[in-house]
């Protein structure tokens, strides 16, 4: 089980023919996921580790059909890319790309609401569900990949892409495998937030928990308690914030682009308290999670 | 990246919107020649990137030129939240009877650009929403769709406004929108939006906050033109020399991040990766009593050169006496890579990595290739097995608290 992608889900990369796409292709390759095509206009014909590199995506879902698509192309390209793949009748887009500018952001996020495409990112490294596909640079070379994430029942969502892996690394090492980790991405606005993906995890019979990792910036924390109380959610939640220096920083952003002091809602202690009154459980340290997830499923 | 006031309303003119008459003193007797030039009252704003200057003094009223002279002479004087001002804003006195209240910005949860729109100016926005709803709208914009004034229209109109009070209103919410479009704002807020007694409506304060990653297609046609370099990062507060260094390490190359540096007064220099990696270690360095000389977030494979010239320019700060070398387990950003340009930077400035790298913890791609060279080195390093907060705890016992 898992959510988002499986053993089965077919997924293209646009921009495949970037220095990172090249690798990040190879890793995902290696990871046994289906990446069916690439796109980079002007490249068509060619191949990457095999996968064949189209000029359009249309020529690509003539042929088949395509579940996903990986965006790594720059950020002034981002907008168009998604638009792309949008517009091609693509419903899950996985949006790498750092530093586009919000208002593109927003525009894709419109039009993918319009079409009724999931996006996650950008500023994200992708989708894993452990032993059966990745979807991104998540975990990076699939031998790493492998060290640090394992098949099991625990979910995570992540603001930071290295530190999902961090996370599950550390559940791997205490013996708990994971169904499904999603780096949802760093940006002020991104395609899916913690409560928007909570009704997957929800429905999903191979998840028993969930860990989140947060920061201050943003009204995704007091949306995934709210989300958490009015539905009676059945999954226990383990939470770490980090960035708790900030509160003393108003108006300076650090680590992601979405993690700024603003108002006092921003506020790490603020967002800590909003968790908590959901029965959102905090972990001071990473090493603390494993632990405060046994203890949860009792 | 927040204008100062100046910089702000200077944009906003090109938009068409109405301001005060005025200009910017650098010196006393500047504010008294600009005051002579409106001949009357005038107030006087120290320019900081940052609010409460009205509390903090920093805002002063004078009706003949030389009050303005011996006013602007002490807000020139006065630091505000540890900010010197970068001049002094001299503004004809208007005579207002009502305040107004008018931003937009992004709503995170809509995922849209929203304008609001108040008609209590003056006061925080976010303090009228607690208190008195009622006496606020928020109109979302579409980012598909064009623009049009009627969307600013019926935004005034939800609060009942209306006659002439409502076209004014309508027009100077429609060029706050395009300013917002234009330069590709996060934020822009008139507040207050001065309704004078003559009818007339003039923008007394505003806020208008510059995207960061937009600040590359604005360099040449909008901050070149208004004195703001690349390397100026003006997170909050004017960046120091240290900072804006690092951010000239950053731009050296496309490959990765490494350089995006925020001054902090400690001993222990950080070179630490990613963006959620950084917050994890600063905030564990703090926690086990260490002191940080520096933020940094290193990141997106960067490379040897730019974590080489990160490394020198951390060691080069006064008073940092060893460096702590941490990251999250990396997908991406290759250990091997990130060792290699630490270890050159160490080097390079005359000292031994065994001794000023107080440890080394970033496991994950190419690992085996990096812990090999830390050991050629001397270097305490640790793998993952070995937290992230236990790294910092370790480098915080080795430089001692």
């Amino acid at each position: 089980m898992g959510i988002l992608i499986d053993e089965n889900t077919t997924f293209i990369i646009q921009g495949i023919t970037g220095r990172e796409a090249v690798n990040m292709t190879r890793e995902c390759l290696d990871y046994d996921s289906k990446v069916v095509g690439g796109v980079t206009p002007g490249r068509g014909g060619r191949d990457v580790y095999g996968v064949p590199v189209y000029d359009t995506i249309k020529e690509i879902v003539a042929k088949e059909r395509i579940d996903g698509s990986v965006i790594t192309v720059p950020a002034p390209f981002v907008r168009d890319a998604a638009f792309e793949a949008i517009e091609n009748g693509i419903k899950l887009l996985v949006i790498v790309t750092e530093r586009t500018p919000r208002y593109e952001v927003a525009q894709v996020l419109e039009f993918a609401r319009l079409h009724g495409t999931r996006v996650i990112g950008p500023n994200c490294l992708g989708i894993i569900t452990p032993g059966k596909a990745k979807m991104g640079g998540i975990g990076g070379p699939a031998a790493n990949t492998k060290q640090a994430y394992k098949p099991g029942r625990i979910g995570i969502m992540s603001r930071s892409g290295g530190m999902t892996t961090e996370i599950a690394n550390s559940l791997t090492a205490a013996g708990l495998g994971q169904s499904t980790a999603v780096s949802i991405g760093g940006d002020p606005l991104i395609g899916s937030t913690y409560a928007e993906l909570m009704p997957l995890f929800e429905a999903d019979e191979g998840t028993d928990a969930l860990v989140i990792y947060t920061e201050p910036g943003g009204p995704m924390d007091a949306q995934l308690s709210l989300w958490v109380k009015e539905n009676k959610s059945r999954l226990p939640i383990v939470a770490f914030m980090a960035g708790k220096f900030m509160d003393k920083m108003p108006g300076m952003r650090f680590g992601h682009a979405g993690t700024i002091v603003e108002g006092k809602a921003d506020t790490a202690a603020e967002k800590l308290e909003r968790l908590a009154e959901a029965g959102i459980a905090v972990a001071e340290e990473i090493s603390q999670i494993p632990d405060l997830v046994r203890e949860r499923l009792g | 990246m927040r204008f100062y006031e100046y910089e702000a309303k200077a944009l906003l003119r090109k938009q068409g919107v109405r301001l005060p008459d005025g200009g910017t003193a650098e010196t006393a007797a500047d504010a008294a020649r600009i005051a002579g030039e409106i001949g009357g009252a005038v107030v006087l704003k120290s320019q900081v990137l940052s609010g409460g200057r009205m509390k903090a003094g920093g805002i002063k009223f004078a009706d003949t030129p030389a009050e303005a002279e011996t006013a602007c002479a002490e807000i020139l004087k006065l630091p505000i939240k540890d900010q010197m001002p970068v001049n002094v804003l001299v503004e004809a006195k208007a005579a207002v009877a009502k305040e107004y209240y008018l931003g937009v910005t992004f709503d995170a949860v809509a995922k849209l650009p929203v304008m609001i729109v108040s008609d209590m100016g003056g006061i925080d926005i976010e303090e009228v929403a607690e208190t008195h709803p009622e006496h606020i709208a928020k109109v979302h914009l579409s980012t598909l769709h064009p623009f049009s004034d009627f969307r600013a229209k019926e935004a005034v109109a939800s609060l009942g406004i209306t006659g002439g009070e409502l076209n004014q209103l309508t027009r100077v919410l429609a060029q706050l929108v395009r300013t917002f479009l234009t330069y590709n704002l996060t934020l822009a807020e008139i507040n207050p939006l001065g309704k004078l007694e003559d009818g007339s409506f003039v923008v007394l304060d505003c806020h208008l906050d510059m995207e960061e990653e937009a600040r590359e297609r604005h360099q040449a046609a909008v901050l070149d033109g208004l004195g703001i370099g690349a390397d100026e990062t003006r997170q909050g507060r004017p960046a120091t020399e240290f900072e804006r260094r690092g951010a000239r390490v950053d731009s050296v190359d496309h490959r990765g991040v490494a350089g995006r540096v925020v001054e902090f007064d400690g001993n222990l220099g950080l070179v630490i990766g990613a963006g959620g990696g950084s917050l994890t270690i600063f905030d564990a360095v703090q926690k086990y009593g260490g002191k940080p000389a520096n933020y940094c977030e290193i990141g997106g494979n960067p490379s040897v050169l730019k974590a080489c010239e990160l490394t020198k320019v951390i060691l080069s700060k006064p008073g940092v006496e060893k460096i702590a070398v941490i990251m999250n387990v990396v997908s991406n950003t290759r250990v091997d890579i990130v060792a290699r340009g630490v270890i050159k930077g160490v080097v390079e400035s005359g000292f031994d990595p065994a001794e000023k790298i107080a440890v080394f913890r970033i496991p994950g791609a190419w690992e085996a290739e990096g812990f090999k060279l830390l050991e050629k080195y001397g270097v305490d390093y640790c793998d993952r097995t070995v937290s992230m907060a236990e790294a910092a705890r370790r480098a915080v016992e080795k430089i001692g608290k």
